[in-house]
């Protein structure tokens, strides 16, 4: 079960190759479909236009239940990127995962820490530029005192809590369905008879992994639209 | 956060750096090819059917406005028909008591007329007759009397019976 990393080191930083795969692939994968779906654009959307469209206005939706659209249309480019990233990086490993001299190659990027981690704290991050930039430096701290100074450490606290639990969240989700995947297809499937007994389970959880990484990846981006408001709202 | 790794072996700062450069460079990228023009065309077609929306809205009022016209044109125009028909009306049965009128007058002026000449004519026959009777008279008297009276004494005493037979009948 438990598979090595392929590390490599450059320049003093420490690579897991498997992660610059996944992470790339992702990448590729999302401006692929991005791209294909917006190739022939046109005021009478058809196909791929209207999914993506589609999500647009999902996306549209989320930030527009936290914010007015004045100040949440600068994020509606982070909130597609965001989800339809996340979707894909968990749609990932759902299939198979690839395993070579006990490295774990493929898999979901967004099954470690680092990852999610490095996204949820940049998003963290954005959302405190974001406060100061808009409301002002002297807003921005009053925040943090606000509605009783006696609060500030538990706003320092906050601020740490939130970036942890919106990293730790999306990556327990999916890293526990890979494992239990990895379980159902690699333990339990040896021999004719566990093969046979594994199939009903590993195609329902599949199925249940494909909506729970839907729905993390709606999260996430929930989460991360209500934070940018908390930072970036007025009447806070 | 490195027990929770699957494989976490040390800190990997390369992932961190290549997750954040990947992500940035994938919100430029899709920026720039995919949602950049999606959102040209959305808000394009937004204003598209905003436009539409407000044409037809202005096309409905127009034609509101022109149904009122209309109206106001036929309204105006029975009005007018009807008018006129009033007047035609009033005319024709002002026409017809001058006429009805005038023909009364002529019938009256003839009945007049006749009643006249009848009247001349019975007076002319009547004189005739007188004339012939006296004279008949005269004659039969002087046949019968033969010189007895004057001839002048004759005359008047005829004319006294005659006229007596004039009164009496």
């Amino acid at each position: 079960m438990h598979h090595e990393a392929p590390l490599y080191t450059l320049f003093g930083l420490t690579f897991n190759l498997a992660n610059v795969l996944m992470i790339t692939v992702t990448s590729v994968i999302v401006f692929v479909i991005a791209v294909l779906a917006t190739r022939n654009l046109a005021m009478k959307p058809t196909g791929m236009q209207n999914f993506l469209e589609w999500v647009m206005d999902f996306v549209k939706g989320i930030i527009k239940s936290n914010m007015d659209w004045k100040t949440g249309g600068r994020f509606h480019m982070l909130g597609m990127t965001l989800i339809m990233y996340i979707f894909v990086a968990n749609m990932l490993g759902l299939p198979f995962s690839v395993v070579i001299d006990n490295k774990l190659w493929w898999k979901s990027p967004t099954a470690d820490p680092v990852v999610t981690l490095t996204l949820a704290t940049m998003v963290v991050a954005l959302s405190h530029y974001y406060g100061i930039k808009l409301n002002g430096f002297k807003e921005y701290a009053k925040g943090f005192v606000s509605p009783m100074p006696i609060l500030f450490p538990l706003k320092i606290i906050e601020e740490f809590a939130n970036t942890l639990t919106l990293g730790l969240r999306l990556y327990g989700n999916i890293f526990a369905g890979e494992i239990l995947l990895a379980l159902l297809a690699g333990s339990l499937a040896t021999g004719v008879g566990g093969t046979i007994a594994a199939i009903i389970p590993t195609i329902a959880w599949q199925g249940f992994s494909i909506f729970v990484g839907a729905i993390q990846a709606f999260i996430f981006t929930m989460l991360t639209m209500v934070y940018m408001a908390h930072k970036v709202s007025h009447d806070h | 956060m490195f027990v929770l790794g699957a494989g976490g072996h040390g800190f990997n700062g390369g992932d961190i750096a290549f997750q954040l450069v990947m992500f940035l460079l994938l919100m430029f990228l899709l920026r720039k090819y995919a949602f950049g023009p999606l959102m040209g065309v959305m808000k394009q077609r937004e204003e598209h059917i905003a436009n539409e929306i407000e044409q037809a809205e202005k096309h409905h009022q127009e034609a509101k406005k022109l149904a009122e016209e209309q109206r106001e044109l036929m309204k105006k125009s029975r009005q007018e028909a009807q008018a006129l028909i009033e007047e035609a009306r009033k005319l024709g049965e002002e026409q017809k008591e001058q006429i009805i009128q005038a023909a009364r007058q002529e019938a009256e002026r003839l009945k007049e007329a006749a009643k006249k000449e009848i009247a001349q004519e019975k007076e002319q026959a009547m004189a005739a007759l007188r004339q012939q009777v006296a004279s008949l008279s005269v004659l039969i008297a002087s046949k019968v009397i033969e010189k007895e009276l004057s001839e002048q004494d004759q005359a008047k005493l005829i004319s006294e019976y005659i006229q007596e037979v004039g009164e009496s009948r």
